[in-house]
């Protein structure tokens, strides 16, 4: 329909500031994870935290995209545990 | 030392900061505790704020609140593969006080004014800290734990703390989040010229515009797609249900990139800089599924109680704004009691009953409901109308007449009449 290039998340999220806790806030249960053919957090995620490592089958989680929607625990309660990052840290929406 | 408050507020969002407004000009000692840097840095939404709760709390808002633009014009539109129909609306009417009580705003910095105005009330503010628990002693709310491991103690807590609350579920004051009670949204602030705005939105000077697709718009799924003017830049977003995504294997992403690709919207949004892209939940539980809203030293409000009006009024900070109101008066009254017990916080509930709030959640309960039990309302229906129309405009040789026969066999068709007119009756208590 349109020739131009789609905007990627990566490209997205630099418009983002964000300061980035040492520790991650995002917690996966790789052994879960792995036994989901489909797992919903890989397209679900606005921001692409989590890619599946295809070599492993693991989950990695860029918990630093992270723009806490809280969409990913939502989908996949299962094997996702997203918890609020430490005060003042993470996303720091300029508009909002 | 312990230190103890009349209220600890949790969330410096349009709730907290009404609370906070009506509890400090009460003479109550106020804390209100932000998890973000500072207050509005974590919240965002759509970008229309209606405000007819906040003219009560500020009356002159206008000279000091950081407002974009006025709503003036409103499109609602459909749009199905090359067909688009849609229905716009003016009225001079919303282009003079109170401008129809419909404003567009950008949360982080309306947030961070109102957040102010508070504490110019009296409330105290302190940013950076996340709350991880409340503290209970014989079944009643006493205070809260952050994750720093600080104990802050106070009469009552008012949980604000938004859509994704994880304290309301921890505290088991609601039900767990589902795909199916989730909308997901994510939206573009795209910086635009002023003088290009106006022109491709027929506006001019401080009047905005909001326009909303829906059907194809979003690939066919429950939820909509909308743009809203900014003074320099335009909002730009989608919001489905998170079931939907999940069963069509297709994130919000996408949707809005397709969005934008449509030859419409294009032309609306060309040559616009992306200043931030942004994401959030919105808790659509609806009235039959409401969370609790209060307990023995506890009173839930704004997203955190799931206030929204999922209809096409879109409203959820006039709701939130609203339900701080309520919970600041109840706490008042309950302080002159004494009495911060469940049976005197039910004060809250009834307040909230009596007020627009529950009743518009009410009268609008079965709206999603009735969407996704009925799907010809935004499939079937609007594409066949659309269809008519293109067909009935369509110039060929054809006679007149034949065309006009051909449009109503086709129309016959593809629709059952019975079954229009009976879901157009029943479509009246759930949609409007």
């Amino acid at each position: 329909m349109n020739n131009k290039k789609r905007i990627s998340i990566e490209d997205k999220l630099f418009t983002v500031t964000r300061k980035i806790d040492t520790e991650s806030h995002i917690k996966v249960d790789q052994e879960k994870f792995k036994k989901d053919p489909n797992p919903a957090i890989l397209y679900i995620c606005p921001s692409k935290v989590y890619v599946k490592n295809e070599e492993t089958g693991e989950c990695i989680v860029n918990f630093e995209n992270c723009l806490e929607c809280g969409s990913c625990q939502v989908a996949n309660r299962d094997y996702v545990v997203w918890d609020n990052p430490r005060g003042g840290t993470g996303v720091i929406y300029k508009y909002g | 030392m312990e230190e103890k408050f009349d209220c600890i507020i949790i969330g410096a969002g349009p709730a907290g900061s009404a609370a906070a407004i009506t509890l400090a000009q009460g003479g109550a000692d106020v804390v209100v505790l932000e998890k973000g840097e500072s207050p509005g840095s974590k919240n965002i939404f759509g970008g229309i704020l209606f405000t007819t709760v906040l003219n009560k709390l500020i009356p002159n808002f206008l000279e000091s609140a950081p407002i974009e633009r006025h709503i003036l014009r409103r499109k609602f539109g459909f749009i199905f593969d090359e067909n688009e129909t849609s229905l716009e609306m003016r009225s001079e009417k919303f282009n003079r006080p109170p401008f129809n009580n419909t404003f567009t705003v950008l949360r982080s910095q309306f947030d961070k004014w109102f957040a102010a105005e508070a504490e110019k009330a009296g409330a105290q503010m302190f940013s950076g800290i996340t709350v991880d628990n409340f503290i209970e002693k014989n079944g009643a709310t006493v205070g809260i734990k952050s994750k720093g491991g600080d104990e802050l103690f106070a009469d009552v807590v008012i949980n604000t703390e938004g859509a994704n609350s994880l304290l309301a579920e921890r505290a088991g004051m609601r039900k767990l989040m589902t795909p199916h009670n989730r909308v997901l949204t994510v939206k573009e602030i795209l910086k635009l010229p002023k003088e290009t705005i106006e022109d491709r939105f027929s506006v001019e000077r401080d009047e905005g515009a909001s326009v909303e697709y829906f059907g194809g718009a979003v690939k066919g799924m429950k939820g909509s797609a909308f743009i809203y003017t900014n003074k320099e830049s335009i909002s730009i977003g989608i919001g489905c249900t998170m079931d939907e995504m999940i069963e069509k294997n297709s994130g919000p992403n996408g949707i809005l990139e397709h969005f934008k690709e449509l030859p419409t919207i294009s032309n609306y949004i060309k040559g616009g800089e992306l200043l931030e892209y942004s994401t959030h939940m919105i808790p659509e539980d609806g009235y039959n599924n409401l969370p609790k809203l209060y307990k023995s030293g506890l009173l839930m409000v704004g997203d955190s109680a799931a206030l929204i009006n999922p209809s096409l009024y879109h409203e959820g900070t006039n709701l939130a704004m609203a339900s701080g109101i309520c919970a600041g008066k109840t706490i008042l009254e309950a302080k002159k009691r004494k009495d911060f017990s469940e049976k005197s916080l039910s004060q809250y509930q009834r307040k909230m009953e009596e007020s627009f709030v529950l009743k518009d959640m009410k009268h609008f309960r079965k709206f999603l409901s009735f969407i996704t039990n009925n799907r010809q309302f935004i499939d079937d229906y609007p594409k066949v109308f659309m269809e008519m129309l293109v067909d009935y405009f369509t110039i060929s040789e054809m006679p007149k007449k034949a065309v006009r026969k051909a449009i109503i066999k086709k129309f016959l068709k593809n629709i059952n009449l019975l079954r229009l007119l009976y879901d157009m009756w029943r479509s009246k208590g759930a949609l409007v």
